[in-house]
């Protein structure tokens, strides 16, 4: 318990960081993620190949490497120099919009097509069936696992800690020159994690009952 | 093309997306040309940079650290497909002083950073007086411990899945828990949910990377050795591009054999909503 009060501006300005990482990254993440799953089923076959490639190419690139990329890569290119917290969201924002692309791409799937086809057949427009009956559906299915891919990016946020970023994972870094025992701050850390991870969990069980599509 | 979001295109229509995907394929492209044009001007494609790796020695070391990697992600998961059942075990136990725990266990150990839990391991014991502790064990122990318990609510998701007829029978004809689990339940959980395993098995080889913050010496540990040699004018880019290459094939190589499981076993089973949040869960 010393440790934490005795050093309680060190874990305020590491967690502190981590939601920021965490709320730009989502936020980011859900632009773009948007923007690539929307191509991933769009009718134009160009923008198909581009979405899956870049889904594929990504998803398969560990976290740690598309950091090193930014945190090492980045700043060798001559381009308008960045921090390592932009770098860092960057870098999250880019592997996190590929699950955000593949969850909507699964949202809409679970719409049955003959939903679709019903809407179309008793003459609504498509700006109708799209609003009436396709989004609202495929909206209510996709929060659920939407929230699971922002827990997994509060998790991802620690990867920053490799590479500079004083966040919640660089607390330890940050306090063993205090000399503080590296278990007990390591073991606090992971508290608040449980912590914020829980009450992601609470929210998303909520939503999950209250958004049900009974089918 | 049977898509609930559009109509069949007619002759409008398809110029329009004909002009559309011409545009696209221009702008990522001029994207693309950017990257290559600032690694061109910032002479990151100069044989000064690309030098270091044409020496057999440098060869050997980058094979060494692929092999540093595969270890973890072998003995990882073997690990965490064996502590996944033994806690689906405990999970769906009907003595609740067993599954409590063991529910506790899993939501905790999939909570905690994967970072975190290597580093506990790793900056954590060994001042306390464990000694065996060495990147190696920090990097497989926290594999293990956090996808060990995923995979146990994959196995349980999959069990979930199946009709609860079937068990039903099972007792009926007089057979006992065990036997009930090994011989009705588990195998038709693992079939179906042979895809998410394989995915899951992806998360563990990319989750190795992490392995380079708690100095364990593999692939990404050896590119930013190589990277800040200046005296080979510290080819990072170069590094990362090799790098990057090696386990980007690697884990298209798992997720194609994913692909070619969850063909082959496509019965309908792993089609429920909850399996795709557990494939999403895992980034």
């Amino acid at each position: 318990m010393d440790t934490l009060l005795n050093n309680l501006d060190v874990f305020v300005d590491g967690f502190t960081l981590t939601l920021q990482l965490f709320l730009w990254a989502a936020l980011f993440a859900l632009i773009l993620g948007t923007i690539v799953g929307a191509m991933r089923v769009s009718p134009i076959a160009p923008m198909r190949w581009v979405g899956t490639g870049y889904v594929n190419l990504v998803r398969n690139t560990p976290l740690t490497l598309l950091m090193f990329f930014f945190a090492f890569g980045y700043p060798k290119l001559d381009l308008p120099s960045v921090g390592y917290t932009q770098l860092a969201i960057m870098a999250l924002s880019l592997y996190t919009a590929t699950y955000v692309a593949e969850t909507l791409r699964a949202g809409i799937n679970t719409v049955p097509v003959g939903q679709a086809e019903a809407s179309r057949a008793i003459g609504l427009t498509f700006g109708q069936s799209m609003s009436f009956v396709l989004l609202p559906q495929a909206f209510r299915a996709v929060i659920p696992p939407m929230m699971s891919v922002f827990i997994a990016l509060l998790k991802n946020t620690t990867v920053a800690a490799g590479f500079s970023v004083a966040e919640a994972g660089y607390i330890r870094a940050n306090l063993s020159e205090r000399g503080e025992p590296a278990i007990v701050v390591l073991l606090w850390v992971a508290f608040f994690f449980v912590l914020l991870v829980g009450v992601l969990s609470y929210v998303q069980r909520i939503l999950e009952n209250r958004l049900k599509v009974a089918r | 093309m049977s898509n609930v979001l559009f109509d069949a295109p007619g002759p409008r229509a398809l110029l329009r997306h004909k002009y559309i995907g011409v545009l696209t394929l221009l702008v990522v492209a001029g994207l693309l040309g950017f990257i290559i044009f600032r690694f061109i001007e910032t002479d990151q494609f100069t044989a000064a940079k690309w030098e270091l790796f044409t020496f057999p020695l440098v060869h050997v070391a980058i094979f060494k650290a692929l092999l540093a990697t595969l270890q973890a992600f072998g003995v990882a998961a073997v690990l965490s497909l064996a502590l996944g059942l033994l806690l689906l075990i405990g999970r769906v136990s009907q003595h609740r002083w067993i599954s409590r725990p063991t529910y506790l266990f899993i939501e905790l150990f999939r909570a905690i950073p994967l970072l975190i839990l290597m580093m506990i391991m790793y900056y954590g014991l060994p001042p306390l007086g464990v000694t065996f502790v060495t990147p190696f064990v920090a990097v497989v122990t926290g594999l293990t411990l956090y996808n060990g318990s995923v995979l146990a609510e994959v196995f349980r998701a999959g069990i979930e899945s199946l009709p609860k007829g079937q068990s039903e029978a099972a007792y009926a004809i007089g057979m006992r828990k065990t036997q009930v689990m090994r011989m009705i339940l588990l195998p038709q959980a693992l079939r179906a949910m042979a895809p998410v395993i394989v995915s899951q098995l992806v998360v563990v080889l990319k989750d190795t990377a992490l392995g380079f913050i708690v100095t364990y010496q593999e692939l990404l540990y050896l590119a930013k050795f190589y990277g800040t040699q200046s005296r080979y004018d510290s080819p990072i880019i170069p590094a990362a591009i090799i790098v990057a290459t090696i386990y980007i094939a690697l884990c298209l190589l798992l997720a194609g054999v994913a692909k070619i499981v969850e063909v082959r076993t496509k019965r309908g089973y792993a089609k429920n909503v909850k399996v795709q949040e557990l494939v999403n869960e895992t980034a």
